[in-house]
């Protein structure tokens, strides 16, 4: 398994999959070395994990695997100085070593651009069979201009020379058709699954929003979205439906919670909307600040233009919101019980949000029913899908020495 | 002699549009779909109903009238379709008024708008009775002797209110929880009445042409005329009469023209009147030929939806309740209007249909397909409904400025 990232050490929802898919994998038989590009300190009994350099876990971070942008943007290391493209160089030469050494695994399973081209190498040089597995392509990441060309080219190799692709969602597999021209045969869709553990030892006390609180006494309705302020999240049309909502149903606050390039054209467009009063800008925030916006809020909004899962929403469903979600994001596919709309239809998402906001019963049922549906998707079906996949791809396994 | 009473239910409701809160307090035309290809666009969904199954099994239904003395039916049709009918295919009136004027078509009595007003206002109910027997009288010069409530939802005092209001007998389901061992072939008394009569559906030789007739993995499929006049005989041992009760779009629409459905059925009444012990009755001539003096109470109500035969679809979860309460609210308030337009709209809005379409009761076994909507999802037509009643409100305040409250 060549991966990037894994809890704790994770900047986002790539470690989260990657460790329940590779504990659901191991406890139906798999043996699995997982691969990190930085000095492990992880200890599980369900599988191994290497370290393909020395570098320090925190070192990961500054090197933007989720910024396009940042590719070749060098950073301090210990050692000197390095940019994500000379760890990537050390991270193959590292596998090349480990597969010389007569390891010669039956998969490999790539996660992501960041490894395919280490994943290439081995079926190149090695005769590994390869399935590459796709979070979120470079298009998700680069919103419209279409992310980092470096990037985009990495993506289509390693989509062309995978014997099979699993993709997050269906909206990701017809992104992988459209923009790289793959065979739809070849690509298999495995939704995300959900696990409560992180949530486990949470307890909302009330304590980060005691402003909030005492507004939904006053009977306002809080709305919160929760992500990278980027083009493709879709916030600004986020941002106009709230105001057309206010218009007709005053009594609604919105919750903007997290950080990034679009920010202050949101508090720009939140003034000049004339609604500066009703919506909230949290800052980044994570562990129980975010789960605290999770509870307080009512509804949760995934306003993305384009979104391979949205792993945020289930989180939001799991804390009792009831959920509004773009028919653009893969989440959507897996959940009956919300409200889907298009990211540009402002409209659409005002008249939903008003009509939660003023029907109880619409509210409740939302909320209810969603509960039943997102504890359905297990890790499990995703490995069991995962196995079926390796079962077709082993028999492509071949020495070419 | 073995009796078979055939019974088609005609409807179509008046759909709400994509309806907007943006819209409410200037656009009051809830019904038309500007979109045509919109799930919602009303006048769409009649044309294509009507060129798949009302016009060629009227056609069909008209043919075997002139062709075969003997034959006969009965029909339920809604005032919400009459409507749609001489709006957007004028021809189907002309040809029920060829068929009714052989005197051997029985129309059936219920409500104008398809509405579960009986459970919610009997006066409401009882009006929308009325218009409805008017509507049948100005087109076709009769009048209903049976009843029909939408859904064929029944219970005890559906029965006292049709007795009352002089029926002769009540359509329901012979669901075998009421029945027990009884078989649902007879015209029994109901419960707590004097005269009236209860003709139950016989759901399983119902069911196997309206639902089972195209379903391959069925063992019986396909289903032969010889094999469906087998088992008729076999049912006309457990009683006087067969009651085949189902939906008219069954025929064209439901089970497509390609499965042979209109042949079989053209077949069927022509084998059937092929044996002189055989015949037809409509269900006024059923209440009297196939009356036992036995009674069947139904203490709560049965319906023909479902496997649970219930009214869950339309009122099982929270929205539908809220939406159901939410429009017979305004009766009152709508009725004292005095205005014909706002009262019409007003009672569109009860057509059973619109809470169907909020139904969710398959999403937690995943069988979201089994219920037809014209609407993305169960909460958009929620609040497209929502959305339109918001709009009536604006209307009841504009025509008595001080009094209405319009807050949500």
């Amino acid at each position: 398994m060549l991966g990037w990232e894994l809890p704790p050490h994770n900047s986002g929802g790539l470690g989260v999959a990657c460790f329940n898919l590779s504990k659901s994998l191991a406890k139906m038989g798999a043996e699995i070395d997982f691969v990190v590009p930085y000095e492990s300190d992880h200890d599980f009994d369900f599988m191994h994990v290497l370290s393909a350099t020395d570098l320090d876990p925190l070192f990961q971070y500054g090197m933007g695997a989720y910024e396009s942008d940042k590719v070749n943007a060098k950073t301090l290391g210990e050692n000197g100085h390095y940019s994500l493209r000379d760890v990537q160089h050390e991270y193959c030469e590292f596998i090349k070593q480990y597969l010389s050494n007569n390891q010669q695994p039956d998969v490999i399973h790539a996660h992501d651009w960041l490894t395919f081209e280490t994943a290439i190498m081995a079926k190149k040089n090695f005769g590994i069979p390869f399935v590459a597995h796709v979070h979120a392509t470079e298009f998700d990441r680069g919103g419209e201009n279409g992310g980092n060309p470096l990037i985009r080219q990495i993506e289509y190799e390693g989509l062309v020379w995978a014997d099979k692709i699993v993709a997050v969602s269906q909206a990701t597999k017809d992104m992988i058709i459209e923009k790289y021209g793959i065979p739809a045969d070849k690509i298999d869709v495995a939704h995300n699954g959900f696990t409560t553990q992180r949530e486990d030892n949470y307890h909302f006390d009330g304590s980060s929003y005691q402003y909030l609180e005492d507004l939904k006494k006053q009977g306002y309705t809080i709305v919160s979205t929760v992500g990278r302020f980027t083009l493709q999240k879709g916030l600004a049309h986020m941002m106009r439906a709230a105001a057309r909502a206010i218009s007709v149903h005053p009594k609604l606050v919105f919750l903007f919670a997290g950080d990034g390039e679009e920010k202050n054209e949101l508090i720009r467009l939140s003034a000049e909307l004339g609604i500066a009063k009703n919506v909230i800008f949290t800052g980044f925030i994570r562990g129980k600040q975010l789960r605290d916006i999770y509870s307080i809020s009512d509804i949760f909004v995934m306003s993305s233009v384009s979104e391979p899962f949205g792993l945020t929403a289930l989180e939001a469903a799991h804390h009792g919101n009831a959920l509004v979600i773009t028919k653009q994001s893969g989440v959507g596919e897996v959940l009956h019980s919300i409200v889907r709309y298009d990211f540009w239809d402002e409209d659409k998402l005002a008249d939903a949000l008003v009509n939660i906001a003023e029907s109880p019963a619409l509210t409740k049922i939302l909320r209810q029913n969603v509960q039943h549906e997102y504890a359905r998707i297990s890790w499990d079906d995703v490995a069991q899908k995962c196995i079926q996949v390796y079962d077709e791809v082993k028999k492509h396994k071949r020495n070419i020495f | 002699m073995r009796s078979l009473v055939l019974y088609l239910h005609m409807h179509q409701p008046f759909r709400v549009k994509h309806y907007s809160i943006f819209a409410v307090g200037h656009d009051h035309d809830y019904w038309t779909d500007k979109d045509w290809y919109a799930g919602a666009n009303n006048e769409r969904v009649f044309k294509k109903v009507a060129e798949k199954s009302y016009a060629p099994m009227l056609k069909l239904l008209l043919r075997c009238l002139e062709h075969f003395p003997e034959f006969k039916l009965s029909l339920s049709i809604t005032g919400v379709w009459l409507e749609q009918a001489e709006t957007w295919a004028p021809e189907l009136i002309t040809l029920l008024q060829k068929m009714t004027e052989t005197g051997r078509v029985e129309i059936v009595g219920e409500t104008y708008y398809h509405s579960l007003a009986f459970f919610y206002n009997r006066e409401e109910f009882a009006s929308e009775v009325a218009e409805h027997r008017a509507k049948i009288q100005e087109l076709f010069g009769q009048t209903p002797r049976v009843l029909r409530n939408t859904e064929l939802a029944y219970n005890d005092d559906v029965a006292s209110w049709a007795e009352e209001h002089g029926y002769r007998g009540v359509l329901a389901e012979g669901w075998d929880k009421i029945l027990g061992d009884r078989s649902p072939n007879y015209a029994y008394s109901a419960y707590g009445c004097k005269e009236l009569k209860l003709l139950l559906r016989n759901y399983r030789r119902s069911d196997d042409i309206a639902f089972r007739f195209s379903d391959k993995r069925w063992p019986e499929w396909p289903l032969t005329v010889d094999k469906y006049l087998a088992w008729l005989y076999e049912d006309a041992e457990r009683g006087l009469l067969t009651n085949l009760m189902m939906d008219f779009e069954t025929f064209g629409e439901n089970i497509w023209r390609e499965t042979g459905i209109f042949e079989f059925f053209e077949s069927l009444v022509e084998r059937w009147l092929g044996d002189k012990a055989n015949r037809f009755l409509t269900v006024s001539e059923a209440c009297n030929i196939g009356s036992v003096q036995e009674s069947v109470s139904m203490p709560w109500t049965v319906s023909w939806a479902d496997a649970e035969r219930d009214l869950t679809a339309w009122l099982g979860n929270s929205m539908q309740q809220e939406a159901i309460s939410a429009v017979y609210e305004l009766r009152d308030e709508v009725l004292a209007s005095n205005d014909t337009e706002l009262i019409t709209d007003w009672r569109r809005l009860l057509t059973s249909d619109h809470v169907y379409y909020m139904c969710t009761k398959y999403f937690q076994d995943g069988d979201v397909h089994s219920y037809f909507s014209p609407y993305d999802s169960p909460f958009d037509a929620f609040s497209y409904f929502m959305n339109s009643l918001r709009d009536i409100k604006t209307r009841l305040a504009k025509a008595k400025p001080a009094a209405t409250d319009i807050a949500p």
